[in-house]
Protein backbone atom coordinates (compact mmCIF):
# COMPACT_ATOMS: atom_id res chain seq x y z
CA UNK A 1 0.00 0.00 0.00
CA UNK A 2 1.62 3.25 -1.14
CA UNK A 3 0.16 6.69 -1.41
CA UNK A 4 1.03 9.42 -3.94
CA UNK A 5 1.51 13.11 -3.28
CA UNK A 6 -1.68 13.82 -5.20
CA UNK A 7 -3.58 11.48 -2.87
CA UNK A 8 -2.14 13.30 0.15
CA UNK A 9 -3.28 16.59 -1.39
CA UNK A 10 -6.80 15.16 -1.56
CA UNK A 11 -6.58 13.85 2.04
CA UNK A 12 -5.47 17.29 3.18
CA UNK A 13 -8.50 18.85 1.52
CA UNK A 14 -10.85 16.29 3.10
CA UNK A 15 -9.14 16.90 6.45
CA UNK A 16 -9.40 20.68 5.99
CA UNK A 17 -5.67 21.22 6.33
CA UNK A 18 -3.97 23.96 4.33
CA UNK A 19 -0.74 22.06 3.59
CA UNK A 20 2.16 23.80 1.89
CA UNK A 21 3.92 21.92 -0.92
CA UNK A 22 6.75 21.24 1.50
CA UNK A 23 4.43 19.82 4.19
CA UNK A 24 2.80 17.69 1.53
CA UNK A 25 6.08 16.08 0.54
CA UNK A 26 7.07 15.48 4.15
CA UNK A 27 3.70 13.99 5.08
CA UNK A 28 3.64 11.75 1.99
CA UNK A 29 6.97 10.32 3.01
CA UNK A 30 6.05 9.71 6.63
CA UNK A 31 2.59 8.37 5.83
CA UNK A 32 4.12 5.85 3.42
CA UNK A 33 6.50 4.59 6.12
CA UNK A 34 3.48 3.96 8.33
CA UNK A 35 1.40 2.37 5.57
CA UNK A 36 4.28 -0.04 4.86
CA UNK A 37 4.22 -1.07 8.49
CA UNK A 38 0.43 -1.45 8.51
CA UNK A 39 0.77 -4.01 5.70
CA UNK A 40 1.70 -6.42 8.48
CA UNK A 41 -2.02 -6.96 9.02
CA UNK A 42 -2.33 -8.58 5.61
CA UNK A 43 -0.39 -11.58 6.90
CA UNK A 44 -3.55 -12.52 8.79
CA UNK A 45 -6.46 -14.27 7.14
CA UNK A 46 -9.57 -12.55 8.51
CA UNK A 47 -12.10 -13.79 5.94
CA UNK A 48 -14.21 -15.53 8.59
CA UNK A 49 -13.76 -13.03 11.39
CA UNK A 50 -16.43 -10.60 12.57
CA UNK A 51 -15.29 -6.99 13.08
CA UNK A 52 -15.27 -5.63 16.65
CA UNK A 53 -16.13 -1.95 16.76
CA UNK A 54 -16.74 -1.98 20.49
CA UNK A 55 -15.63 -4.01 23.45
CA UNK A 56 -18.70 -4.05 25.66
CA UNK A 57 -21.95 -5.82 24.75
CA UNK A 58 -23.89 -2.56 24.95
CA UNK A 59 -26.87 -2.11 22.68
CA UNK A 60 -29.55 0.57 22.40
CA UNK A 61 -28.88 2.58 25.50
CA UNK A 62 -32.17 4.38 26.10
CA UNK A 63 -33.18 7.09 28.49
CA UNK A 64 -36.54 8.57 29.26
CA UNK A 65 -37.61 11.27 26.87
CA UNK A 66 -37.78 14.03 29.45
CA UNK A 67 -36.99 17.69 29.03
CA UNK A 68 -33.85 18.64 30.93
CA UNK A 69 -32.03 21.92 31.35
CA UNK A 70 -29.13 22.40 28.93
CA UNK A 71 -26.13 24.71 28.85
CA UNK A 72 -27.13 28.39 28.99
CA UNK A 73 -26.68 30.20 25.66
CA UNK A 74 -24.17 32.69 27.08
CA UNK A 75 -22.03 29.84 28.38
CA UNK A 76 -22.22 27.96 25.10
CA UNK A 77 -21.09 31.10 23.28
CA UNK A 78 -18.47 32.13 25.83
CA UNK A 79 -15.59 30.53 23.90
CA UNK A 80 -16.70 31.68 20.44
CA UNK A 81 -13.98 33.47 18.47
CA UNK A 82 -16.77 35.63 17.04
CA UNK A 83 -20.47 35.88 17.84
CA UNK A 84 -23.40 38.04 16.89
CA UNK A 85 -26.98 38.17 18.08
CA UNK A 86 -26.68 35.00 20.14
CA UNK A 87 -25.12 32.96 17.32
CA UNK A 88 -21.66 31.82 16.23
CA UNK A 89 -20.43 34.06 13.41
CA UNK A 90 -18.42 32.68 10.48
CA UNK A 91 -16.97 34.22 7.31
CA UNK A 92 -19.07 34.08 4.14
CA UNK A 93 -19.88 30.56 2.94
CA UNK A 94 -19.79 31.29 -0.83
CA UNK B 1 6.55 18.58 58.05
CA UNK B 2 7.13 17.38 54.49
CA UNK B 3 3.46 16.85 53.74
CA UNK B 4 3.96 16.28 50.03
CA UNK B 5 5.79 13.01 50.68
CA UNK B 6 2.77 11.50 52.45
CA UNK B 7 0.08 9.31 50.89
CA UNK B 8 -3.52 10.32 50.33
CA UNK B 9 -4.87 8.15 53.13
CA UNK B 10 -2.21 9.42 55.54
CA UNK B 11 -3.04 13.05 54.72
CA UNK B 12 -6.72 12.30 55.07
CA UNK B 13 -6.10 10.98 58.58
CA UNK B 14 -4.00 14.00 59.57
CA UNK B 15 -6.78 16.36 58.50
CA UNK B 16 -9.40 14.22 60.18
CA UNK B 17 -7.44 14.48 63.45
CA UNK B 18 -7.06 18.22 62.80
CA UNK B 19 -3.27 17.92 62.97
CA UNK B 20 -3.05 19.83 59.75
CA UNK B 21 -5.52 22.08 57.96
CA UNK B 22 -6.41 21.78 54.32
CA UNK B 23 -5.02 25.26 53.71
CA UNK B 24 -1.65 24.30 55.24
CA UNK B 25 -1.59 21.16 53.14
CA UNK B 26 -2.48 23.03 49.95
CA UNK B 27 0.18 25.64 50.65
CA UNK B 28 2.74 22.88 51.18
CA UNK B 29 1.92 21.39 47.78
CA UNK B 30 1.92 24.79 46.06
CA UNK B 31 5.30 25.46 47.63
CA UNK B 32 6.55 22.12 46.35
CA UNK B 33 5.32 23.05 42.88
CA UNK B 34 7.21 26.36 43.16
CA UNK B 35 10.32 24.43 44.17
CA UNK B 36 10.53 21.82 41.39
CA UNK B 37 8.26 22.97 38.56
CA UNK B 38 10.87 24.97 36.65
CA UNK B 39 12.73 21.69 36.17
CA UNK B 40 9.90 19.15 35.87
CA UNK B 41 7.36 21.26 33.91
CA UNK B 42 4.56 18.82 34.68
CA UNK B 43 1.85 21.50 34.61
CA UNK B 44 0.36 23.69 31.90
CA UNK B 45 -1.71 25.64 34.43
CA UNK B 46 -1.28 25.94 38.19
CA UNK B 47 -4.55 26.93 39.88
CA UNK B 48 -3.09 28.55 42.97
CA UNK B 49 -5.83 31.02 43.89
CA UNK B 50 -8.69 28.61 43.16
CA UNK B 51 -6.96 25.89 45.18
CA UNK B 52 -6.45 28.12 48.24
CA UNK B 53 -10.03 29.39 48.13
CA UNK B 54 -11.34 25.84 47.90
CA UNK B 55 -9.01 24.74 50.71
CA UNK B 56 -10.32 27.44 53.04
CA UNK B 57 -13.90 26.44 52.22
CA UNK B 58 -12.99 22.86 53.05
CA UNK B 59 -11.50 23.89 56.41
CA UNK B 60 -14.72 25.76 57.24
CA UNK B 61 -16.76 22.67 56.42
CA UNK B 62 -14.58 20.58 58.67
CA UNK B 63 -14.77 23.18 61.46
CA UNK B 64 -18.56 22.95 61.29
CA UNK B 65 -18.16 19.26 62.07
CA UNK B 66 -19.42 17.99 58.72
CA UNK B 67 -18.53 14.40 57.87
CA UNK B 68 -16.19 14.58 54.90
CA UNK B 69 -15.24 11.90 52.35
CA UNK B 70 -11.66 10.51 52.36
CA UNK B 71 -10.51 12.68 49.44
CA UNK B 72 -11.71 15.90 51.06
CA UNK B 73 -8.92 18.46 51.09
CA UNK B 74 -6.43 16.33 49.15
CA UNK B 75 -4.40 18.21 46.49
CA UNK B 76 -4.80 16.65 43.06
CA UNK B 77 -3.72 17.26 39.46
CA UNK B 78 -5.80 16.61 36.36
CA UNK B 79 -4.48 16.10 32.85
CA UNK B 80 -5.23 18.99 30.52
CA UNK B 81 -7.45 16.92 28.23
CA UNK B 82 -10.09 16.56 30.97
CA UNK B 83 -12.50 19.49 31.16
CA UNK B 84 -12.56 21.61 34.30
CA UNK B 85 -15.22 24.27 34.57
CA UNK B 86 -13.82 27.79 34.45
CA UNK B 87 -10.23 26.52 34.22
CA UNK B 88 -8.34 26.59 30.95
CA UNK B 89 -8.16 23.17 29.27
CA UNK B 90 -5.88 23.13 26.23
CA UNK B 91 -5.29 19.45 25.45
CA UNK B 92 -1.70 20.69 24.96
CA UNK B 93 -2.78 22.04 21.57
CA UNK B 94 -2.64 25.50 20.01
CA UNK B 95 -6.11 24.89 18.65
CA UNK B 96 -7.53 25.01 22.21
CA UNK B 97 -4.96 27.47 23.59
CA UNK B 98 -7.64 29.66 25.21
CA UNK B 99 -10.48 27.17 25.80
CA UNK B 100 -12.25 27.56 29.13
CA UNK B 101 -14.77 24.71 29.52
CA UNK B 102 -18.26 25.73 30.66
CA UNK B 103 -18.66 22.39 32.47
CA UNK B 104 -16.71 19.77 34.40
CA UNK B 105 -15.93 16.29 33.12
CA UNK B 106 -17.92 13.75 35.17
CA UNK B 107 -14.78 12.33 36.78
CA UNK B 108 -13.50 15.84 37.64
CA UNK B 109 -16.91 16.81 39.06
CA UNK B 110 -17.03 13.70 41.24
CA UNK B 111 -13.59 14.48 42.69
CA UNK B 112 -14.55 18.12 43.23
CA UNK B 113 -17.75 17.05 45.01
CA UNK B 114 -15.67 14.73 47.16
CA UNK B 115 -13.67 17.78 48.24
CA UNK B 116 -10.39 17.11 46.41
CA UNK B 117 -8.43 20.31 45.70
CA UNK B 118 -7.31 20.91 42.10
CA UNK B 119 -3.78 22.38 42.13
CA UNK B 120 -3.27 22.35 38.37
CA UNK B 121 -3.70 20.92 34.89
CA UNK B 122 -0.96 18.65 33.57
CA UNK B 123 0.99 18.55 30.35
CA UNK B 124 0.56 15.77 27.77
CA UNK B 125 1.21 15.11 24.12
CA UNK B 126 -1.10 17.18 21.92
CA UNK B 127 -4.52 15.47 21.99
CA UNK B 128 -2.79 12.65 23.93
CA UNK B 129 -1.13 11.52 20.67
CA UNK B 130 2.27 10.36 21.81
CA UNK B 131 4.20 8.70 24.60
CA UNK B 132 6.64 11.35 25.79
CA UNK B 133 5.00 14.83 26.05
CA UNK B 134 7.40 15.89 23.28
CA UNK B 135 4.38 16.52 21.04
CA UNK B 136 2.88 19.01 23.49
CA UNK B 137 2.38 22.33 21.68
CA UNK B 138 3.88 24.12 24.70
CA UNK B 139 6.85 22.27 26.22
CA UNK B 140 8.08 18.85 27.29
CA UNK B 141 7.86 17.48 30.80
CA UNK B 142 10.96 15.99 32.37
CA UNK B 143 11.32 12.59 34.00
CA UNK B 144 11.82 13.07 37.77
CA UNK B 145 14.47 10.32 37.82
CA UNK B 146 16.56 11.60 34.92
CA UNK B 147 16.50 15.11 33.42
CA UNK B 148 17.39 13.66 30.02
CA UNK B 149 14.57 11.09 29.93
CA UNK B 150 10.90 11.45 28.97
CA UNK B 151 8.14 11.01 31.57
CA UNK B 152 5.81 9.04 29.24
CA UNK B 153 2.73 10.60 27.66
CA UNK B 154 1.32 12.25 30.74
CA UNK B 155 2.80 14.97 32.94
CA UNK B 156 0.42 13.86 35.69
CA UNK B 157 2.60 10.85 36.59
CA UNK B 158 5.65 13.11 36.97
CA UNK B 159 3.63 15.48 39.16
CA UNK B 160 2.58 12.65 41.48
CA UNK B 161 6.10 11.17 41.55
CA UNK B 162 7.72 14.39 42.79
CA UNK B 163 4.95 15.34 45.19
CA UNK B 164 3.41 18.22 43.24
CA UNK B 165 0.05 16.46 43.71
CA UNK B 166 -1.04 13.64 46.01
CA UNK B 167 -2.83 11.89 43.14
CA UNK B 168 -3.89 12.65 39.59
CA UNK B 169 -6.30 11.82 36.80
CA UNK B 170 -4.96 10.90 33.41
CA UNK B 171 -6.35 9.34 30.25
CA UNK B 172 -5.30 6.17 28.48
CA UNK B 173 -5.93 5.44 24.79
CA UNK B 174 -2.90 3.26 24.10
CA UNK B 175 -1.11 3.35 27.44
CA UNK B 176 -0.52 6.96 28.51
CA UNK B 177 -1.54 6.40 32.14
CA UNK B 178 0.31 3.09 32.52
CA UNK B 179 3.43 3.95 30.57
CA UNK B 180 3.97 7.30 32.26
CA UNK B 181 3.30 5.68 35.65
CA UNK B 182 5.94 3.04 34.83
CA UNK B 183 8.47 5.64 33.64
CA UNK B 184 7.96 7.82 36.75
CA UNK B 185 7.76 5.09 39.40
CA UNK B 186 4.11 5.54 40.43
CA UNK B 187 0.91 3.48 40.06
CA UNK B 188 -1.39 4.02 37.08
CA UNK B 189 -4.67 2.27 36.36
CA UNK B 190 -6.61 2.12 33.12
CA UNK B 191 -10.00 0.92 34.32
CA UNK B 192 -12.30 -1.28 32.23
CA UNK B 193 -13.72 0.59 29.23
CA UNK B 194 -16.96 2.09 30.59
CA UNK B 195 -15.99 1.91 34.27
CA UNK B 196 -15.33 5.67 34.52
CA UNK B 197 -17.57 7.96 32.43
CA UNK B 198 -15.76 9.75 29.61
CA UNK B 199 -18.07 12.77 29.58
CA UNK B 200 -15.80 15.82 29.46
CA UNK B 201 -12.70 13.91 28.38
CA UNK B 202 -11.61 15.57 25.14
CA UNK B 203 -12.11 12.76 22.63
CA UNK B 204 -9.18 11.20 20.82
CA UNK B 205 -10.33 7.65 19.95
CA UNK B 206 -13.67 7.10 21.62
CA UNK B 207 -13.73 3.29 21.57
CA UNK B 208 -10.30 3.18 23.27
CA UNK B 209 -10.15 6.22 25.57
CA UNK B 210 -10.55 5.77 29.30
CA UNK B 211 -9.96 8.05 32.33
CA UNK B 212 -8.03 6.59 35.25
CA UNK B 213 -6.15 7.40 38.46
CA UNK B 214 -2.42 7.84 39.14
CA UNK B 215 -1.38 7.37 42.76
CA UNK B 216 1.57 6.39 44.99
CA UNK B 217 -0.02 3.40 46.66
CA UNK B 218 -2.83 0.90 46.18
CA UNK B 219 -5.02 2.13 49.06
CA UNK B 220 -4.99 5.59 47.46
CA UNK B 221 -5.88 4.01 44.13
CA UNK B 222 -8.93 2.33 45.69
CA UNK B 223 -10.06 5.63 47.25
CA UNK B 224 -9.85 7.52 43.95
CA UNK B 225 -11.46 4.73 41.95
CA UNK B 226 -14.33 4.53 44.45
CA UNK B 227 -14.96 8.22 43.79
CA UNK B 228 -14.83 8.29 39.97
CA UNK B 229 -16.29 4.90 38.92
CA UNK B 230 -19.92 4.28 38.03
CA UNK B 231 -22.44 5.06 35.34
CA UNK B 232 -23.35 8.54 34.23
CA UNK B 233 -26.17 9.19 31.76
CA UNK B 234 -24.05 11.69 29.82
CA UNK B 235 -21.77 8.86 28.64
CA UNK B 236 -23.96 6.17 27.09
CA UNK B 237 -20.98 3.79 26.97
CA UNK B 238 -20.41 4.05 30.72
CA UNK B 239 -21.38 0.74 32.24
CA UNK B 240 -24.29 0.31 34.58
CA UNK B 241 -22.42 -1.61 37.24
CA UNK B 242 -23.12 -0.74 40.84
CA UNK B 243 -19.91 0.86 42.02
CA UNK B 244 -18.22 -1.84 44.13
CA UNK B 245 -16.22 -0.72 47.15
CA UNK B 246 -12.66 -1.18 45.91
CA UNK B 247 -11.31 -0.95 49.45
CA UNK B 248 -12.63 -4.48 49.90
CA UNK B 249 -10.00 -5.57 47.37
CA UNK B 250 -7.14 -4.49 49.60
CA UNK B 251 -6.40 -8.10 50.48
CA UNK B 252 -2.91 -9.25 51.40
CA UNK B 253 -2.95 -12.62 49.68
CA UNK B 254 -2.42 -14.05 46.22
CA UNK B 255 -2.62 -17.64 47.40
CA UNK B 256 -3.93 -19.86 44.63
CA UNK B 257 -4.29 -16.97 42.19
CA UNK B 258 -3.54 -18.08 38.63
CA UNK B 259 -1.31 -15.59 36.84
CA UNK B 260 -0.56 -15.91 33.12
CA UNK B 261 2.71 -14.77 31.57
CA UNK B 262 2.07 -14.04 27.88
CA UNK B 263 5.07 -15.51 26.01
CA UNK B 264 4.93 -12.90 23.26
CA UNK B 265 5.60 -10.12 25.79
CA UNK B 266 8.86 -11.66 26.94
CA UNK B 267 10.42 -12.13 23.52
CA UNK B 268 12.98 -9.94 21.76
CA UNK B 269 13.37 -6.27 22.48
CA UNK B 270 12.89 -6.50 26.22
CA UNK B 271 15.61 -4.53 28.03
CA UNK B 272 17.70 -6.88 30.23
CA UNK B 273 17.10 -4.77 33.34
CA UNK B 274 13.34 -4.91 32.79
CA UNK B 275 13.41 -8.66 32.13
CA UNK B 276 15.37 -9.26 35.33
CA UNK B 277 12.88 -7.27 37.41
CA UNK B 278 9.99 -9.16 35.86
CA UNK B 279 11.55 -12.49 36.79
CA UNK B 280 12.05 -11.22 40.31
CA UNK B 281 8.36 -10.24 40.52
CA UNK B 282 7.30 -13.66 39.26
CA UNK B 283 9.51 -15.39 41.87
CA UNK B 284 8.01 -13.21 44.58
CA UNK B 285 4.43 -13.95 43.50
CA UNK B 286 5.13 -17.69 43.40
CA UNK B 287 6.70 -17.46 46.84
CA UNK B 288 3.50 -15.77 48.04
CA UNK B 289 1.41 -18.65 46.75
CA UNK B 290 0.36 -17.57 43.25
CA UNK B 291 0.55 -19.99 40.33
CA UNK B 292 2.45 -18.44 37.41
CA UNK B 293 2.46 -20.12 33.99
CA UNK B 294 3.17 -19.09 30.42
CA UNK B 295 0.33 -18.46 28.00
CA UNK B 296 0.20 -17.95 24.22
CA UNK B 297 -1.25 -14.73 22.88
CA UNK B 298 -0.45 -15.21 19.19
CA UNK B 299 -1.97 -11.97 17.84
CA UNK B 300 0.03 -9.65 20.07
CA UNK B 301 2.22 -8.27 17.26
CA UNK B 302 -0.87 -7.29 15.25
CA UNK B 303 -2.37 -5.20 18.03
CA UNK B 304 -0.21 -2.14 17.35
CA UNK B 305 -1.03 -1.79 13.62
CA UNK B 306 -4.74 -2.46 14.27
CA UNK B 307 -4.75 0.10 17.08
CA UNK B 308 -2.97 2.62 14.87
CA UNK B 309 -5.65 2.39 12.19
CA UNK B 310 -8.59 2.44 14.60
CA UNK B 311 -7.25 5.31 16.72
CA UNK B 312 -6.41 7.45 13.66
CA UNK B 313 -9.80 6.74 12.08
CA UNK B 314 -11.66 7.73 15.23
CA UNK B 315 -9.41 10.76 15.72
CA UNK B 316 -9.99 12.02 12.19
CA UNK B 317 -13.69 12.08 12.95
CA UNK B 318 -13.44 13.40 16.53
CA UNK B 319 -11.06 16.22 15.63
CA UNK B 320 -13.29 17.48 12.82
CA UNK B 321 -15.00 19.68 15.42
CA UNK B 322 -11.98 22.02 15.68
CA UNK B 323 -12.87 24.47 12.98
CA UNK B 324 -12.49 27.93 14.49
CA UNK B 325 -16.24 28.38 14.94
CA UNK B 326 -17.21 27.47 18.51
CA UNK B 327 -14.03 27.61 20.55
CA UNK B 328 -10.29 27.94 20.45
CA UNK B 329 -8.08 29.30 17.70
CA UNK B 330 -9.44 30.98 14.59
CA UNK B 331 -7.26 32.16 11.70
CA UNK B 332 -9.21 34.59 9.56
CA UNK B 333 -9.70 34.04 5.83
CA UNK B 334 -11.90 35.27 2.99
CA UNK B 335 -14.38 32.43 3.12
CA UNK B 336 -15.35 29.73 5.57
CA UNK B 337 -13.44 26.87 3.90
CA UNK B 338 -10.26 28.95 3.93
CA UNK B 339 -10.86 29.75 7.59
CA UNK B 340 -11.23 26.03 8.43
CA UNK B 341 -8.06 25.08 6.57
CA UNK B 342 -5.89 27.90 7.90
CA UNK B 343 -7.15 27.44 11.46
CA UNK B 344 -6.49 23.71 11.43
CA UNK B 345 -3.04 23.87 9.86
CA UNK B 346 -1.96 26.48 12.39
CA UNK B 347 -3.73 24.87 15.34
CA UNK B 348 -2.62 21.24 14.98
CA UNK B 349 0.98 20.02 15.26
CA UNK B 350 2.54 17.76 12.61
CA UNK B 351 1.83 14.51 14.48
CA UNK B 352 -1.85 15.34 14.88
CA UNK B 353 -2.10 16.41 11.22
CA UNK B 354 -0.54 13.13 10.13
CA UNK B 355 -2.91 11.03 12.23
CA UNK B 356 -5.96 12.94 10.96
CA UNK B 357 -4.89 12.32 7.36
CA UNK B 358 -4.10 8.66 8.00
CA UNK B 359 -7.49 8.21 9.62
CA UNK B 360 -9.19 9.98 6.74
CA UNK B 361 -7.32 7.64 4.40
CA UNK B 362 -8.40 4.53 6.36
CA UNK B 363 -12.06 5.58 6.21
CA UNK B 364 -12.14 6.73 2.59
CA UNK B 365 -13.86 4.87 -0.24
CA UNK B 366 -11.57 2.21 -1.63
CA UNK B 367 -9.58 1.85 1.61
CA UNK B 368 -12.35 1.30 4.12
CA UNK B 369 -12.53 -2.50 3.71
CA UNK B 370 -8.82 -3.17 3.36
CA UNK B 371 -7.79 -0.80 6.10
CA UNK B 372 -10.45 0.09 8.68
CA UNK B 373 -12.55 -3.11 8.51
CA UNK B 374 -9.40 -5.19 8.48
CA UNK B 375 -8.28 -3.51 11.70
CA UNK B 376 -11.66 -4.15 13.35
CA UNK B 377 -11.41 -7.83 12.44
CA UNK B 378 -7.92 -8.06 13.89
CA UNK B 379 -9.35 -6.41 16.99
CA UNK B 380 -11.64 -9.45 17.29
CA UNK B 381 -8.64 -11.78 17.07
CA UNK B 382 -6.76 -9.87 19.77
CA UNK B 383 -9.90 -10.00 21.92
CA UNK B 384 -10.10 -13.78 21.48
CA UNK B 385 -6.47 -14.13 22.67
CA UNK B 386 -7.48 -12.47 25.92
CA UNK B 387 -10.73 -14.45 26.26
CA UNK B 388 -8.80 -17.69 25.90
CA UNK B 389 -6.15 -16.59 28.38
CA UNK B 390 -8.79 -15.61 30.93
CA UNK B 391 -10.40 -19.04 30.70
CA UNK B 392 -7.31 -20.32 32.45
CA UNK B 393 -5.92 -17.35 34.36
CA UNK B 394 -7.26 -14.78 36.84
CA UNK B 395 -4.89 -12.14 35.60
CA UNK B 396 -1.88 -11.60 33.34
CA UNK B 397 1.51 -10.18 34.23
CA UNK B 398 3.69 -8.39 31.65
CA UNK B 399 6.21 -5.57 31.57
CA UNK B 400 4.41 -2.23 31.15
CA UNK B 401 6.99 -1.12 28.60
CA UNK B 402 9.85 -3.00 26.88
CA UNK B 403 12.32 -0.46 28.27
CA UNK B 404 12.58 2.07 31.07
CA UNK B 405 12.05 5.75 30.18
CA UNK B 406 13.81 6.57 26.90
CA UNK B 407 15.86 9.70 26.26
CA UNK B 408 14.27 12.98 25.20
CA UNK B 409 14.67 13.24 21.42
CA UNK B 410 15.28 9.52 20.87
CA UNK B 411 11.91 8.89 19.20
CA UNK B 412 10.49 12.39 18.68
CA UNK B 413 10.96 12.31 14.89
CA UNK B 414 9.98 8.68 14.45
CA UNK B 415 6.23 8.33 14.79
CA UNK B 416 6.33 4.52 14.53
CA UNK B 417 9.09 4.00 17.09
CA UNK B 418 7.17 6.25 19.48
CA UNK B 419 3.99 4.25 18.91
CA UNK B 420 5.77 0.95 19.42
CA UNK B 421 7.02 2.01 22.83
CA UNK B 422 3.44 1.21 23.89
CA UNK B 423 3.43 -2.26 22.37
CA UNK B 424 2.53 -3.92 25.69
CA UNK B 425 -0.15 -1.47 26.76
CA UNK B 426 -1.97 -1.10 23.42
CA UNK B 427 -3.65 -4.56 23.23
CA UNK B 428 -5.45 -3.81 26.51
CA UNK B 429 -7.21 -0.77 25.01
CA UNK B 430 -8.35 -2.77 21.98
CA UNK B 431 -9.97 -5.31 24.30
CA UNK B 432 -11.24 -2.87 26.94
CA UNK B 433 -10.02 -4.87 29.93
CA UNK B 434 -8.58 -3.15 33.02
CA UNK B 435 -4.81 -2.95 33.50
CA UNK B 436 -2.52 -1.39 36.05
CA UNK B 437 1.13 -0.43 36.04
CA UNK B 438 2.88 -1.02 39.32
CA UNK B 439 6.41 0.22 40.04
CA UNK B 440 8.80 -2.62 40.79
CA UNK B 441 12.28 -1.37 41.57
CA UNK B 442 14.93 0.33 39.50
CA UNK B 443 17.01 -0.74 36.51
CA UNK B 444 20.01 1.44 35.68
CA UNK B 445 18.65 4.36 37.64
CA UNK B 446 15.14 4.34 36.17
CA UNK B 447 11.91 2.80 37.49
CA UNK B 448 10.55 -0.46 36.04
CA UNK B 449 6.80 -0.99 35.68
CA UNK B 450 4.90 -4.27 35.98
CA UNK B 451 1.62 -4.46 34.11
CA UNK B 452 -1.23 -6.52 35.54
CA UNK B 453 -4.25 -7.19 33.33
CA UNK B 454 -7.58 -8.65 34.47
CA UNK B 455 -11.01 -9.53 33.05
CA UNK B 456 -13.61 -6.85 32.28
CA UNK B 457 -14.71 -5.13 35.49
CA UNK B 458 -12.31 -7.13 37.64
CA UNK B 459 -10.23 -4.18 38.85
CA UNK B 460 -10.48 -5.90 42.24
CA UNK B 461 -7.97 -8.59 41.27
CA UNK B 462 -5.48 -5.95 40.11
CA UNK B 463 -5.76 -4.14 43.42
CA UNK B 464 -5.39 -7.40 45.34
CA UNK B 465 -2.16 -8.38 43.56
CA UNK B 466 -0.84 -4.82 43.83
CA UNK B 467 -1.68 -4.61 47.51
CA UNK B 468 -0.04 -7.97 48.23
CA UNK B 469 3.17 -6.96 46.46
CA UNK B 470 3.12 -3.63 48.26
CA UNK B 471 2.87 -5.36 51.65
CA UNK B 472 5.53 -7.96 50.90
CA UNK B 473 8.31 -6.23 48.98
CA UNK B 474 10.25 -3.01 49.26
CA UNK B 475 10.33 -2.52 45.49
CA UNK B 476 7.06 -0.65 45.11
CA UNK B 477 7.93 2.93 46.00
CA UNK B 478 11.07 4.09 44.22
CA UNK B 479 12.15 7.62 45.13
CA UNK B 480 12.93 10.04 42.32
CA UNK B 481 16.36 11.60 42.09
CA UNK B 482 15.01 15.08 42.78
CA UNK B 483 15.46 15.24 46.53
CA UNK B 484 12.18 15.35 48.35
Amino acid sequence: MKITEQAVEQLALLSRLDLTAEDQTAHTKSINVILDYLDLLNKLDTSNVEPAAHVLPLKNVFREDRLQPSLAKELALANAPEEEAGAFKVPRIF
Amino acid sequence: MQLHTLLVHELSELMEKKEVSCEELTRDYLQRIGQVEDKIKAFLTVTKEEALAQARAMDEQRARGEALPPLAGIPMAINDNICTQGIKTTCASQILYNFIPPYDATAAARLKNAGAILVGKCNLDEFAMGSSTEHSAFYSTQNPFDPEAVPGGSGAAAAVAVGEAAFALGSDTGGSIRQSAAFCGVIGLKPTYGCVPRYGLISYASSLDQIGPITRDITDLALVLNTIAGRNAKDSTSASVDGPDFKKSLVNSVKGLRIGLPKEYFKTGLAPGVAAKLQEAVRKLVELGAVCEEVDMPHTEYAVPAHYIISCAEASSNLARYDGVRHGLRVEAEDVLGMFKKTRIRGFGAEVQRRIMLGTHALSTGNYEACYMKALKVRTLVKRDFERAFEKFDCLLTPTSPTTAFKIGAKAEDSLAMYQSEVFTIPVNLVGVPAMSLPFGIAEGLPVGLQLIARHFDEGTLLRVGYTLEQNTSEIRPKPGLSR
